[in-house]
């Protein structure tokens, strides 16, 4: 029988409605929700820019992420001591977390007896878990205290009289440290998490080829298992990076809200996200509600900046590392 | 150890374990010193499992143990004073599937054991030329050195793992069917290799294929399973009587093809 009678055979007739349709509809579904993600995108990004008619009017988007004055009585609205303080508290944030967090993922991986590793496991992931409210109380009640006094007033004391980036008045010790403090215990399970996943499913002949040369566990993990598992690594850090620039609770409640730029990372600051959150309920006039809906397209654009290098930085690691 | 014997390495009552179950019962073997010894049987023998046994190796796996002794050179590698990483220098091995390091360049993947022990660049500048020549992979690759390894045909990935292992002079090389990933040229390629090597080196080659055993092995090991599904050795000695004049049923039977 010759392959386009198919559909003559018994049964053909079910065989011919199967093969008609059903691959077109599941692709139209499929397309239909993907294409969902991209307008929601687009949503957004009309939204804000409409909604930030005024303000860009007024200043203009480069005067306005320019500018550090921040003041609604007077109608003065500038992104940069937000955009400084996201920025800067993030960076803190991930250069605090990720050291530990890589270690944490080595131990689960690879050192942990079999016993322990899924407790351990759960426990990491249960920090991802608690509301970053919680964090900022937190943060409040028991970071501050112990920061004020061991870390910020004896540094600024000491070092800070002559370096600028510890320099004094502590006072009640709110500011960019402790937020970015507060910031890295937030995305620690997160670059954990997915380091741990990466490390895991690092190939055992990689493994086994620096055993077979002698190496000790240690060098096994450093030459076979970190390159390896690079690209996914720097991947995790990067959604914890993604996680602190848009932080707004836990941020809010620790850093100070103060729309300032300054040298030390004692003072108190702001970041796009707590600026938005504090003052949109009680903006002072169109102006203002205007620029703040400005502020959360500029932290938007912050975080796909933040996204594309992450993506370019994965994909030059795995490339130079030879690809497959 | 008995004195007598001139083995390199001394394979005496070895058994492994995974777990609880016994998957090599206890093997005493010799393995003669500068020659090849091939070991043949069919899957799930057990094969793999006594090759890595011997540079300890199969111990790093979750639940693996070995029983009895192997002496190399006069000394019990399982002795408890030893470190597993004195024995895995000295005794090398070559994987089934090539495995160079990922994220590393040709020179890098050949000089990384000697990193390791911190030697200079000179030394390790050395150490590339001299091993990527006994594997004759020098010419193919001269002018490429800092490409990653990974850019290399399978063939040339399998004897850049070979020139790693040979990096660290070792005495002994193991290698675990090398050439099963590899397509007809490239094996020859390693079998050629193979027979030069053995004027400096012990080799113990694992592999699935008769004839390449024929053709590059001084000594076969055939394996099989025994009564209670471990492996065992069922017969050893030199290449042209197990090939001519198996002693053993099984042995003739799977060298003519009838199981395995």
């Amino acid at each position: 029988m010759a392959l386009t009678d198919a559909f003559s055979r018994s049964g053909g007739l079910r065989l011919r409605q199967r093969l008609q349709h059903g691959d077109l509809i599941f692709w139209l579904v499929a397309l239909f929700f993907a294409l969902l993600v991209v307008a929601l995108l687009a949503i957004i990004v009309a939204v804000t820019w409409d909604g930030s008619d005024e303000a860009r009017d007024t200043f203009g988007i480069i005067g306005f992420i320019t500018s550090t004055e921040w003041n609604p009585v007077a109608g003065e609205f500038g992104a940069a001591p937000a955009i400084y303080g996201t920025v800067v508290s993030s960076m803190i944030a991930l250069a605090l977390a990720a050291p530990p967090a890589i270690m944490i993922g080595v131990f689960l991986s690879d050192l942990c007896p079999d016993r322990l590793r899924a407790p351990l496991s759960l426990m990491v992931e249960l920090l991802a878990a608690i509301p970053s409210v919680v964090y900022g109380m937190w943060g409040v009640f028991v970071l501050i205290p112990f920061y004020r006094t061991f870390i910020a007033s004896p540094l600024s004391e000491t070092v800070g009289e002559y370096i600028p980036l510890f320099a004094g008045p502590v006072a009640v010790g709110r500011g960019l440290l402790v937020a970015g403090m507060i910031l890295a215990i937030m995305i620690l399970p997160t670059i954990a998490a997915v380091s741990r996943d990466v490390l895991t499913v690092v190939p055992t002949h990689q493994k086994e080829a620096m055993l077979a040369l002698g190496a000790t566990r240690w060098e096994v993990i450093r030459h076979a298992q970190l390159p390896y598992a690079r690209a996914g690594i720097v991947g995790g850090m990067m959604l914890g990076l993604g996680r602190a620039l848009g932080e707004t609770m836990a941020a809010l409640m620790v850093i100070g809200n103060m729309p300032r730029i300054e040298a030390s990372l004692f003072q108190p600051a702001t970041t796009a996200a707590a600026q938005i959150a504090s003052q949109l309920p009680t903006t002072e006039s169109d102006l203002h509600a205007s620029s703040l809906i400005l502020m959360a397209l500029v932290l938007f654009l912050i975080t796909l900046v933040a996204n594309s290098i992450a993506r370019l930085l994965v994909w030059n690691v795995s490339r130079q590392s030879g690809g497959r | 150890m008995p004195e007598d014997q001139p083995a390199h390495l001394y394979i005496e009552n070895l058994c492994a374990f995974y777990g609880q179950s016994l998957a090599i019962e206890p093997t005493t073997l010799p393995i003669p010193r500068q020659q090849v010894t091939a070991i043949i049987g069919p899957s799930g023998c057990g094969k793999s499992t006594l090759l890595r046994s011997l540079n300890r190796l199969h111990e790093t796996l979750p639940g693996a143990r070995n029983e009895g002794a192997v002496w190399l050179d006069g000394e019990n590698i399982f002795d408890p004073d030893v470190d597993p990483i004195i024995v895995r220098r000295r005794i090398g091995m070559v994987f089934q599937q090539p495995n160079p390091l990922r994220g590393r360049t040709i020179a890098q993947n050949v000089t990384i054991g000697l990193e390791l022990d911190g030697a200079s660049k000179q030394e390790c500048d050395e150490a590339v030329e001299r091993s990527l020549k006994l594997t004759a992979l020098w010419d193919e690759v001269k002018d490429r050195l800092n490409d990653p390894a990974m850019d290399l045909s399978g063939g040339q990935q399998q004897r850049l793992c070979l020139a790693r292992s040979l990096a660290v002079e070792p005495e002994v090389i193991l290698m675990d069917e090398p050439a099963s990933a590899l397509d007809p040229i490239a094996t020859l390629r390693i079998e050629d290799l193979v027979k030069e090597l053995v004027s400096e080196y012990t080799i113990i080659i694992v592999t699935h294929n008769m004839q390449q055993a024929g053709r590059v092995s001084d000594n076969t090991v055939f394996m099989t399973l025994g009564d209670q599904g471990a492996g065992m050795v069922a017969e050893a000695g030199p290449t042209s009587e197990i090939f001519t004049t198996p002693a053993n049923r099984k042995t003739e039977d799977y060298i003519t093809g009838r199981f395995g």
